[in-house]
């Protein structure tokens, strides 16, 4: 059971390749914008046809163009939600969520459309079944998009960034929401996005998407922890990358920062990348006298982005900054730290526990 | 002439341009439906074809019509055998008045499709709607103000027209003899009076045509959700 994806299609700027296979799972789908994400999921439904490949469902050919065969969308079994949900603006609530019940009676259409708007929360006030999509929040709309994919018992979702149309507040809530849908849903669900953390929350296992391509697919926290390519590392926000050159098994020399580093990987190569997290950036400064910590430098502060709970400092290694814009390391700190960090004399320690130093091939 | 006689011109008229329309209203929403979904080689001509009427004089028109219809052309000697004919009769005004109507609707019903969302759908399609579905479900609803303009400018072209009428169905009053072509010979003869009054009538039928036509497109808009 689960989904087998092996397809190649032509499309003007990029070709889109994409190999992958998945039992019953929350994939998350990572990439720019304009990567293909969305044209795997439309490939999936079958709205657009690859030039070559197959794709496989529960054990069902969706498409297989060596067989031949190419089932229009109608006969997938897939529930597809679109960025702007694509909610039928002449149809009431009640009748866009039975839309997929045709075959039913209409008794148990009734039923299945009362279930299904009291699970997803669209029962507050009554005639919320008799009103039309544009009388309804964007929070609730997307519920009754969801719904109506449901309704129909998809084997597999499909959401095209869900959440890119709705405000903060609303997109933490829902995600959270969401998930908890998800996790009830028996088949693999495909969640597109370019939002990073949404992807990493919702999802379990991630696919990295770079001009058609698969870079990466894998759980997340290994994807996370070795994005295994360079697009990858970028692709899923790693801000700190540089050139660099093995000097041993476990040792990089970064010609850029002018620094070496250790790292846990093994490398093989002899030339690639190295990538260290924002996040992962430890201050050395304060430690007790005996505490040497690996992979420790000196850094001077070159400029500084506050944000409301966290900031950003922009840190050059080695010698003083001579401009705002002259920094090699972006180090993000919790708002709480940024003040005492702002008090030390510079230039500042810091290191990078060879844990989270990661290196990617070429 | 007895009154009642006098007002043929209204009955012929009327009964022309609800036939024409009526037919043109199903012609021009079956051609809108498959050239959008033709992507052949052939769809930028075969649309200039179906334009065609639109931008030709209305005399070009009734002899394009009389070559087809006439005693000599391909459909009029299919008649022929039969022991009817076309020119000269009532059904000849349908079809002029359809063919000149025709690339209007056409023209609505295909703007009206292009403007609906694909995204909707396409998202009817993944719930196990048929293309039919798709088309009459979703589709036609959410095209119907383009289609229903399409419709009212459809009716008022079939009432005014006079070049091609008068080619193919000749002024016969009493059979073929529309309002237009009333007026025209009335003026020919002098009769100011009489086209006066068939002129007063036609503005008043029009205006009238139109305000209905126009609030039952805003009704149909308001339910929809969408303003075009």
């Amino acid at each position: 059971m689960g989904i087998l994806i092996d397809i190649k299609k032509s499309l003007p700027g990029f070709k889109l390749q994409i190999k992958l296979s998945n039992e019953q799972d929350i994939i998350g789908v990572l990439g720019a914008s304009g990567a293909g994400k969305s044209m795997l999921l439309k490939c999936i439904a079958g709205l657009v046809k690859p030039d070559e490949g197959k794709i496989i469902l529960n054990k069902r050919t969706l498409f297989d163009s060596a067989q031949k065969i190419n089932l229009p969308p109608q006969e997938r079994q897939v529930g597809f939600l679109f960025q702007n949900y694509a909610l039928f603006p002449h149809l009431t609530i009640a009748e866009n969520i039975a839309f997929g019940l045709s075959k039913l009676s209409k008794t148990e259409i009734n039923q299945r459309v009362a279930e299904l708007m009291q699970r997803f929360r669209l029962v507050d006030s009554g005639d919320m079944a008799k009103r039309f999509p544009r009388q309804i929040s964007g929070g609730q709309q997307q519920r009754v998009a969801l719904a109506r994919a449901m309704a129909a018992e998809p084997e597999i979702l499909l959401l095209d960034e869900p959440f890119s149309a709705l405000d903060d507040n609303l997109r933490t809530h829902m995600t959270k929401e969401m998930l908890a849908y998800l996790k009830d849903f028996s088949g693999s669900t495909l969640f597109v996005t370019h939002n990073i953390e949404e992807a990493y929350r919702v999802c379990n296992q991630i696919a990295v998407i770079n001009a058609g391509n698969l870079e990466a697919f894998g759980p997340k926290r290994e994807l996370f922890q070795t994005p295994g390519s360079l697009a990858a590392a970028k692709i899923t926000g790693c801000k700190n990358i540089a050139a660099a050159i093995r000097k041993s098994a476990y040792l990089l020399e970064i010609p850029a920062w002018g620094i070496k580093l250790k790292t846990n990987m093994q490398v093989a190569e002899k030339k690639g990348f190295v990538g260290i997290r924002a996040n992962h950036i430890k201050l050395a400064d304060g430690l007790a006298d005996d505490i040497v910590p690996e992979n420790c430098c000196s850094a001077w502060i070159a400029d500084e982005s506050e944000a409301p709970f966290r900031s950003t400092f922009f840190l050059k290694i080695g010698s003083e900054p001579a401009a705002l814009d002259d920094f090699h390391l972006q180090w993000e700190i919790n708002g709480d730290q940024r003040n005492m960090i702002r008090n030390l004399p510079q230039p500042i320690k810091i290191h990078m526990p060879p844990t989270q130093v990661f290196f990617v091939k070429e | 002439m007895s009154s009642w006689q006098e007002l043929t011109p209204l009955w012929i008229s009327l009964k022309t341009a609800l036939t024409a329309t009526g037919i043109t209203f199903f012609l021009g929403i079956a051609a809108a439906r498959w050239m959008f979904n033709y992507h052949g080689k052939y769809k930028t001509l075969l649309d200039g074809l179906f334009i065609l009427p639109l931008v030709l004089p209305p005399t070009v028109l009734g002899f394009c019509l009389l070559l087809v219809f006439g005693k000599n052309g391909p459909i009029g000697t299919l008649l022929y055998e039969i022991g009817t004919s076309i020119i000269f009769s009532w059904p000849a005004t349908v079809i002029a008045a359809a063919v000149v109507a025709f690339p209007l609707m056409y023209q609505a019903a295909h703007a009206a499709f292009e403007q609906v969302e694909p995204n909707l759908e396409d998202a009817a399609r993944t719930l196990g709607a048929s293309e039919w579905k798709v088309f009459w479900k979703i589709t036609v609803p959410l095209a119907w103000p383009g289609i229903a303009a399409g419709t009212v400018l459809a009716f008022a072209r079939s009432l005014g027209e006079f070049g091609a009428t008068l080619m193919l169905a000749g002024n016969i009053p009493g059979k073929t003899q529309t309002i237009p072509i009333a007026i025209y010979f009335a003026v020919e003869a002098g009769q100011y009076k009489k086209a006066f009054g068939w002129v007063a009538i036609v503005i008043v039928m029009s205006l009238g045509m139109l305000y209905l036509l126009n609030l039952w497109k805003t009704r149909k808009q308001n339910l929809t959700g969408t303003s075009t």
